[in-house]
């Protein structure tokens, strides 16, 4: 019998889906019966205790976790979040239950023996519980106690060759979609690149000195799946400067319904009667831009008027590509819902060559400049992005060093004054007033 | 880089004393406290004269998990009685 009974826990396993109250109480058995004859480093009964503290939360309306501390492993300030639970009498088991972020891999790849190394580490020395991925891309192990810690940390780096992620004040651990490896999208390497920053920013990521948290994130096009565009402090999007590839065969074998060229490469086969594919009204007409015409059996497009949404592309995967002039665009400052709501990047720079054979020197040089301006600049807790709307755009490109161009533009300005900086007024903002009054009378 | 922070002991002096001097009111400091102990030097390299104070053990890191802090080793509130006298 479970240890603590939890019936306002059993009712949310009722619910249609799948139930992480479900999956807990399935490690507690795991863990109860220990087939695998694991030397548990950590209260055998821990899972059991943590869904009674979870009942109790629920009872009471409050958390009973207090969070924070110096927990953390030698050497580094973040990958460790301290967690304890305020009823350790009733609670033992979870008296202290830390998580640890692991610092994944590159486009999440793993192989099958990786999977089983960490979790029989996990299992031994925390609570085998996890959550595959975190927020910023981590794996999660949520559970272990304080002499745990460097144990864990010395077998992920010595034994399994694996680093702990960001926490803190500090770089986050980057995050990439899998880009080049498989999907035929990507206008650029985003695994390379993401490593290639991951070891170049390690300083960055394991001592905190910044004000708040600071997010990479990489994505191969602008479909974003790993949503960088919101959620990143500064984004990578694949993107390319040409024109869209355009097979005219293939775009007319879609016209035709051939069921070679199903629309959205067959995502939505079988899911509901379609209907037949339409290119007007599924295509042309969703062109947020209205820069195509289908005509004669031809499709256009107005490459100069397209921004590059993604969308005709993932309709007719067969038909169209991506040109072949690509890099990336960098955006700015999104962020989580946390003080001022949730805000999406700005478009810094549209094009950015994104170039492995100088070491991503263009876009080391931007990152620099922007941490030095974030770091002095900014207030405690503050992140890029509300720095940005403190002291404006106009700022942003002063300490870039870049130039104002269209594509930074929102909407027209409502506002008529121009501000002048003295050093773009001839003569300054001082006047010399015997030689104006030569001029003009009193 | 200023002399202060070139000097490893005068600099640790500074930064302790800086602790001390407010420690009626505060036990964890933000990182950018610090700014002020060397008003004459770049942020980056104050990092790595304070991360290195961590790795002496003089400091200590506190992290709520979205922030981090800088306390002296062993002083200040710890967890267990975090906003309590
Ligand atoms: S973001 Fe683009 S390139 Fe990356 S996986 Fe998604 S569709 Fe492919
Ligand atoms: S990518 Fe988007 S904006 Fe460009 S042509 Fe296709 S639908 Fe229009």
């Amino acid at each position: 019998m479970a240890k603590h009974e939890t019936p306002l826990l059993d009712q949310l396993e009722s619910g249609p889906w799948p139930s992480f109250v479900s999956d807990l109480k399935q490690q507690a058995e795991v863990r109860a019966k220990n087939e695998a004859g694991i030397e548990f480093q950590m209260p055998q009964d821990c899972c059991e205790d943590l869904l009674g503290v979870l009942e109790l939360s629920y009872k009471h309306g409050r958390t009973h976790w207090k969070h924070g501390g110096i927990v953390g492993v030698f050497g580094y300030g973040g990958g460790v979040i301290g967690r304890y639970c305020d009823q350790p009498e009733m609670f033992p088991g979870v008296e202290a239950f830390h998580t640890l972020r692991v610092n994944q891999p590159a486009g999440k790849y793993y192989t099958t023996k990786y999977l089983r190394d960490i979790m029989e580490l996990w299992n031994r020395r925390g609570s085998g519980l996890t959550n595959m991925h975190g927020a910023t891309g981590d794996i999660v192990l949520l559970g272990t106690t304080t002499p745990q810690l460097e144990e864990i940390f010395f077998e992920l780096t010595h034994r399994l060759n694996q680093d702990l992620g960001g926490s803190g004040s500090n770089l986050r651990t980057p995050a990439d979609c899998l880009g080049q490896s498989r999907c035929e999208f990507a206008c650029y390497d985003t695994q390379d690149l993401c490593h290639f920053l991951t070891n170049e920013y390690q300083d960055e990521l394991h001592r905190p000195a910044f004000p708040y948290k600071f997010k990479f994130k990489f994505d191969g096009c602008p479909n974003c799946c790993v949503a960088s565009i919101a959620r990143s402090d500064m984004s990578f999007i694949g993107t390319w400067k040409d024109d869209i590839r355009i097979d005219q065969d293939a775009v007319n074998k879609y016209v035709e319904n051939d069921p070679a060229y199903p629309p959205e490469g067959g995502a939505h086969k079988g899911s509901r009667d379609w209907g037949e594919f339409d290119i007007e009204k599924e295509v042309i007409d969703l062109c947020p831009t209205h820069c195509m015409k289908f005509e004669n059996k031809k499709l256009y497009i107005d490459d100069a008027n397209c921004t590059r949404c993604m969308h005709c592309i993932n309709v007719m995967p067969r038909a169209l590509k991506p040109g072949k002039e690509t890099g990336c665009s960098i955006l700015i400052g999104a962020k989580a819902p946390i003080l001022d709501g949730a805000q999406m990047g700005s478009l810094l720079v549209p094009f950015m060559p994104v170039n492995a054979e100088n070491d991503y020197e263009e876009i080391t040089d931007l990152i620099d400049k922007i941490w030095d301006w974030w770091m002095e600049e900014a207030k405690n807790r503050e992140r890029v992005g509300e720095l940005l709307k403190r002291q404006g755009f106009q700022k942003l490109l002063e300490v870039t060093e870049l130039k104002a161009l269209p594509q930074h533009v929102q909407y027209p300005r409502e506002n008529p004054y121009v501000f002048w900086r003295e050093d773009e007024v001839p003569g300054g903002f001082t006047r010399d007033i015997k030689e104006f009054r030569k001029f003009h009378q009193r | 880089m200023s002399d202060l922070l070139n000097d490893k002991e005068a600099a640790t002096k500074a930064v302790v004393d800086f602790i001390k001097a407010k420690s009626k009111t505060k036990s964890k400091f933000y990182f950018k406290d610090f700014a002020k102990v060397f008003p004459d030097d770049k942020l980056r390299a104050i990092k790595k004269v304070i991360n290195q104070m961590v790795k002496d053990e003089v400091l200590e890191y506190w992290s709520s998990g979205s922030t981090t802090m800088y306390g002296l080793a062993g002083q200040g509130k710890q967890h267990a009685s975090e906003g309590e006298e």
